[in-house]
């Protein structure tokens, strides 16, 4: 009972920030100006398909970058010595520090047509290449602003795994290779799908990304959300509708994901 | 006999700190080889030299003959048991016993069989299926011993592998994997803090200290003819006493002269006199050289110790027949179990200070 009522100020907050403005987005997406109930809307969203595919394809490359490198950099930070995996630590972290608006006009001037990235090339007669305004430049910035977000959960999953495990497999005759298929993978595999989740959520909700790197040709659902309230396409019954349906994908695949992650499987 | 293993001069420091001085030991085929001795003389760190997880700083590792220093240990036909355990958490029992068959790709069916044998073999029968990290201490233990012993290596390294056992199940599980070595012919090297253990279990027993192996022999010679008071205090309870050698076959200790068997010391030279307990006998204190006052008895169900205080020295007797506190008896001991040994640094610093 005691323990109940310590959750009881996170219980209230809850309710008041998120269920209530949840089912009001629910509420609105399902409903006309006049209040009355309506289809149409949710309906509508099926008009922008393609955004949504750009969206999902997009931040699946941009998870699937972050995991290929961070899964390496987590490994090796998890096997150093105590005192300097704090100081690496922070290293990576060090960028979170600065503005996100900040570190993402910091690639607009890195990336732009008469950029520094485009100088530099063009001193040893490259280029000019179109590194803006394209949806690899989407992708950079997600990868960019969101890798500390797989690296800090594979971290943690990693650090916990003992040595001495490692050494077992090597001992029962497992080369580097084998220990990585059947110990390492297996017992990081949590951190994997936190990681997962923590970069890819962010990735397909996001706005601000997408408007600076990606020009007006690689519009996502956040932009897409975003012009419909506040936008000159003003129409928050759609945007709301588009919100649920965003969830809706979000929550199924985190749930498919989930299907994969039960703690006593075996990878092989 | 062939060595399968010989470690000659090995050193290892850890952090600049000498943790094994010049180790050299020769361990042979299907041989049964002990490392006993207390906490931190570096009996684990002389198993990882084998294992191959710690490169010697100097000295030489061989392996049937080759030098071996730097194989790393998924290549070196030896497994371990670990001292703590080192299960694999994702895996259940099965996966756990079966894992070095199946990076082996042994086929299925031989897996099944040869898990199923080593689940009878530690008495786990029926937790294939239940993770480890819900299995007692214990059974923690069994499940790591299935687990190396499974591969039939040639050398199996097991480190203090009964400690979490009680005393009826280690006794079981001691005459088990004697069995077994035997019976497969494997090498064991195996590592105790338990006397008894290394006595009972062991062709050879190596005892260590402090970074150093102070004696390497058989079962009887160590406990008969203990090379320094170290081991002879570690193996078994002796009484240790400061004396000296007047001439040859005579010691003088709490200031009188015995009779006794050892020879070669130069003149007068300061030794450790060590004595069995079992080797004292109660003789009237009217015929006696040594007499003391009985302090104490116990009862320890063969026999009874007693603790006899001598003025100069407190004396342990084990004795089928029990005295009355307080009383004053004399005691006599045959010269040939009057052991003399030379003083050594190390013994010195264990004798001594409990
Ligand atoms: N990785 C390491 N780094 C630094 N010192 C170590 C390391 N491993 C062992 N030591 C030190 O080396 C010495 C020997 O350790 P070792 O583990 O071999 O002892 P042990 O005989 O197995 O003891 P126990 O019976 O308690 O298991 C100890 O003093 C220990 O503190
Ligand atoms: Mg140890």
């Amino acid at each position: 009972m005691k323990t109940r009522i310590m959750a009881a100020p996170y219980l209230v907050w809850m309710s008041v920030f998120i269920v209530v403005p949840l089912l009001m987005v629910a509420y609105f997406a399902v409903t006309t100006d006049k209040g009355t109930f309506t289809v149409s809307y949710l309906a509508d969203v099926g008009q922008y398909t393609n955004i949504f595919v750009r969206s999902i394809w997009l931040s699946v490359i941009a998870t699937a970058i972050c995991l290929v490198l961070a899964y390496p950099l987590a490994f090796m930070l998890s096997r150093m010595k105590k005192h300097h995996q704090g100081t690496m630590l922070m290293i990576i972290m060090l960028p979170m520090w600065m503005n996100f608006l900040l570190r993402t006009y910091a690639w607009m001037t890195l990336l732009g047509n008469n950029g520094i990235i485009n100088y530099l090339l063009g001193l040893v007669g490259l280029g000019p290449y179109k590194l803006i305004n394209t949806s690899g430049a989407v992708v950079l910035g997600m990868v960019y602003n969101y890798l500390p977000f797989m690296i800090l959960p594979l971290y943690s999953v990693m650090e916990k795994i003992d040595r001495s495990v490692i050494e077992a497999a090597s001992d029962l005759g497992s080369d580097p290779r084998s220990v990585l298929l059947r110990v390492i993978i297996p017992l990081s595999l949590p951190g994997v799908y936190s990681g997962i989740t923590m970069v890819f959520v962010p990735c397909i909700s996001t706005f601000i990304i997408s408007r600076m790197l990606g020009g007006g040709s690689n519009l996502l659902i956040g932009d897409l959300i975003e012009m419909q309230f506040l936008g000159n396409s003003y129409n928050p019954h759609l945007g709301a509708a588009i919100s649920l349906v965003l969830m809706a994908i979000v929550l199924v695949i985190m749930t498919v994901m989930n299907q994969f992650s039960p703690d006593d499987q075996v990878l092989i | 006999m062939e060595n399968i293993i010989s470690l000659k001069d090995i050193i290892v420091e850890f952090d600049g700190e000498r943790v094994l001085k010049q180790i050299s030991l020769d361990i042979k085929d299907k041989e049964f080889v002990t490392l006993l001795g207390p906490s931190g003389c570096g009996k684990t760190t002389t198993l990882r030299i084998i294992a191959g997880f710690i490169e010697p700083d100097s000295g030489d590792v061989m392996f049937e003959g080759k030098r071996i220093n730097s194989l790393p240990p998924h290549k070196r036909n030896v497994n371990t048991v670990f001292q703590r355990y080192a299960l694999f958490p994702h895996l259940n029992v099965f996966e756990n016993i079966a894992f070095g068959l199946r990076v082996k790709k042994v086929p299925e069916k031989e897996i099944v069989s040869r898990v199923g044998e080593m689940l009878d073999l530690v008495n786990l029968r029926g937790f294939e299926k239940r993770s480890v990290q819900r299995l007692s201490g214990g059974q923690q233990q069994r499940v790591a011993i299935a687990r190396a012993l499974v591969n039939k290596p040639k050398v199996l390294l097991l480190d203090e592998p009964l400690g979490a056992l009680d005393l009826k199940l280690r006794k079981g599980m001691q005459t088990e994997l004697r069995r077994i070595q035997k019976q497969l012919e494997l090498t064991f090297v195996y590592v105790t803090r338990d006397q008894e253990e290394a006595l009972t279990m062991s062709d050879t027993v190596v005892v260590m200290n402090n970074g150093r192996i102070q004696q390497i022999g058989s079962p009887t010679d160590i406990y008969n003819e203990p090379v320094n008071a170290f081991v002879a205090d570690f193996i078994g309870e002796s009484n240790i006493i400061n004396g000296c050698m007047p001439r040859d076959c005579v010691v003088e200790f709490t200031g009188k002269q015995f009779d006794c068997v050892d020879k070669g010391f130069s003149p007068n030279e300061t030794v450790d006199v060590v004595i069995r307990p079992e080797d004292i006998k109660v003789i009237p204190a009217k015929d006696a050289k040594l007499t003391g006052i009985v302090e104490s008895v116990v009862f320890k169900g063969v026999h009874y110790e007693m603790i006899v205080d001598g003025v100069d020295y407190k004396w342990t007797i084990h004795s089928t027949k029990d005295e009355p506190v307080g009383s004053m008896i004399g005691m006599d001991v045959d010269p040939f179990d009057i052991h003399i040994m030379k003083k050594t640094k190390e013994g010195a610093e264990k004798a001594y200070e409990d």
